[in-house]
């Protein structure tokens, strides 16, 4: 290297001012709508002081005391929890599967596996939609519109984030320590069990903080799957309140939302940080240990 | 038990759920708008290709034509989408290209920012514009202070207000490849085209742009495909028939009244439509790929 490369543009001043300006767009608005949770007025467009009145004040409008809006946040929790409970082991045996899957039918069931992450969403909301209504077969004459058809359709798209972030790891590891495992004579499940799980944990855990958001932040497949008003999650709930004369409140449970994916993804991104370097460093320690002893 | 079949094992039930949940859905799609309608306006599927009835399908590509039933509907998609796709370039190159190009103490920071409004639910995302946008919102009243005396219903069906939500919602989804793909290329490259001569210029045309079109049709393609099944983007903040787009007649068809077939056959007009785009896509970054670097 001979050094730093020379900035033949100068000083980019232009885009530095569109880069920052593009990153306040893109946040202020979002800021703004949680400032207005706090607002004393009944509006969601005029300030009008601080007060937390509808967060947990006023007795029957608040965040707190509104059912349907306290219901809704419940609703979005349960679906986000039966999301991460089905759709992690399942995904996480799926990239298992999958990496490991060499020569007739690997291509296929990629493919298969990256189906849902190119299929619009509301073309697979559509298509379940039918499924459940119109097939009078079983298994899909078992689940009705309602809680069972949103955590299903709900996992359907989880399934190829988790298969993508558990894959990346499988990739990091490498093959040497399950190989190692095996030549010590371990069956394919232990060595499985034994060497492989827990270097895939951190992996594991991150993916199940990233379904646990997706969930939470969906939309359409859940709006679809719904059956009536006790199915209603907090983004269906945004979008049938949004136009219309909704208090500040509506904007606490947004921002409340909004805490839950970002926490559960910032969560998600440092313990797969931590993990890995807690992990990295015994085996580096060990191997200057070794080449101490060498030299 | 054979070790190869033991990861397979592995993958079967993955692979199962998504037969099950999100192949044979596509079929059922399929057979309904092939399918009839009862005297209850109930549709009833064709399950065998041999019964299929083209009729509903029939109607959704010769409404989706110029002239037809759905025309104004098409046509405000490909307008819209094409005109937040300008938006989302116009925005978000400068943008991948200045954090790929020149940040260096501040890249960390840059990149959380970046990926924050993409795990900010959409919906809040929207919810924000809906409140700014008001006719008493800030957006309007900083147009009354620099001088626009009756300023416009940004609510109430205003295509630019629209256009400027699609490409806010979906940008994040467009910068993030962009700048993976600006990121990998090799800086040496460019400084051999300024020691041959070219200009800042020249070298951004000839090498940079090139180079990064791949990722700029990724990018592209990630922000149309979900563009094209939007609808809630257009309730929230327009409304309006005027700028109904495909996903709204969708929705409409769907969930609002008895034309299921209808709404089924339209959904498989927009993956035609958008089948055509794909291949367009894959044949450009072939193309790419063979030719000249």
């Amino acid at each position: 290297m001979t050094g730093r490369p020379r900035n033949p543009w100068g000083r980019p001043r232009v885009l530095a001012a569109v880069t920052w300006l593009y990153v306040a767009w893109s946040l202020v608005p979002v800021a703004v709508a949680m400032l207005f949770s706090f607002n004393d007025g009944r509006s969601r467009s005029v300030w009008q002081g601080f007060s937390t009145r509808w967060w947990w004040g006023d007795p029957s409008l608040s965040l707190l005391h509104n059912a349907d809006y306290t219901h809704a946040l419940t609703h979005s929790l349960t679906l986000a929890l039966l999301d991460m409970a089905i759709a992690t082991p399942l995904g996480v045996a799926l990239a298992l599967g999958l990496a490991r899957w060499r020569g007739r039918g690997s291509r296929a069931a990629n493919l298969l596996m990256l189906f849902p992450l190119v299929t619009p969403e509301l073309v697979m909301a559509v298509s379940l939609l039918l499924l459940f209504t119109q097939v009078a077969v079983v298994p899909f004459a078992l689940v009705e519109l309602g809680i069972g058809a949103q955590v299903i359709g709900q996992v359907t798209f989880s399934l190829p984030y988790v298969v993508v972030v558990v894959r990346g790891r499988l990739l990091s590891i490498g093959g040497e320590y399950e190989e190692a495992a095996r030549d010590l004579g371990a069956s394919p499940a232990q060595a499985l069990r034994l060497a492989l799980l827990p270097l895939l944990s951190p992996a594991v855990v991150a993916s199940a903080l990233l379904v646990f958001a997706l969930s939470m932040d969906d939309f359409v497949v859940t709006q679809y799957m719904a059956s009536d008003q006790s199915t209603t999650s907090i983004p269906m709930l945004l979008y049938g309140s949004a136009r219309g004369s909704a208090t500040p409140a509506l904007n606490a449970l947004a921002s409340v939302m909004v805490v839950l994916t970002l926490a559960s993804t910032g969560l998600a991104f440092t313990t797969y940080r931590l993990a890995l370097r807690r992990m990295r460093e015994p085996s580096q320690a060990a191997l200057r240990e070794l080449m101490a002893r060498e030299a | 038990m054979d070790a190869r079949w033991y990861w397979r094992a592995l993958a079967l039930p993955g692979l199962g759920w998504l037969c099950l949940f999100a192949v044979v859905p596509v079929y059922v799609l399929v057979a309904v708008a092939m399918g009839r309608i009862d005297e209850l306006f109930q549709p009833v599927p064709a399950w065998l290709p041999g019964t299929w009835n083209a009729g509903f399908l029939n109607k959704a590509l010769s409404g989706a034509l110029p002239g037809g039933e759905y025309w104004s509907t098409v046509r405000n998609t490909l307008v819209y989408v094409a005109a937040a796709l300008a938006l989302c370039v116009a925005v978000g190159y400068p943008v991948a290209y200045y954090l790929a190009r020149h940040v260096r103490r501040t890249k960390a920071l840059l990149l959380v920012l970046l990926v924050l409004p993409f795990w900010v639910s959409y919906l809040m995302r929207m919810l924000a514009w809906v409140g700014l946008l008001s006719t008493d919102g800030y957006v309007n009243r900083l147009l009354q202070a620099v001088g626009v005396a009756r300023p416009p219903d940004w609510l109430g069906g205003h295509p630019l207000s629209l256009i400027a939500a699609l490409a806010y919602g979906y940008l994040p989804f467009f910068i993030l490849p962009l700048y993976a793909g600006l990121d990998r290329i090799d800086r040496r490259v460019l400084d051999a085209a300024r020691d041959l001569g070219a200009s800042p210029r020249g070298a951004f045309l000839r090498v940079t742009l090139p180079l990064s079109a791949p990722a700029l049709l990724g990018g592209g393609a990630l922000v149309v495909l979900p563009m094209f099944g939007d609808f809630y983007t257009n309730d929230l903040i327009s409304g309006s028939p005027r700028t109904t787009m495909l996903g709204n007649q969708v929705n409409l068809f769907i969930l609002g009244g008895p034309q299921k077939n209808l709404g089924a056959a339209l959904v498989i007009v927009m993956m035609v439509i958008l089948l055509i785009g794909m291949a367009a896509y894959v044949y450009a970054s072939t193309r790419q790929r063979g030719g000249p670097a």
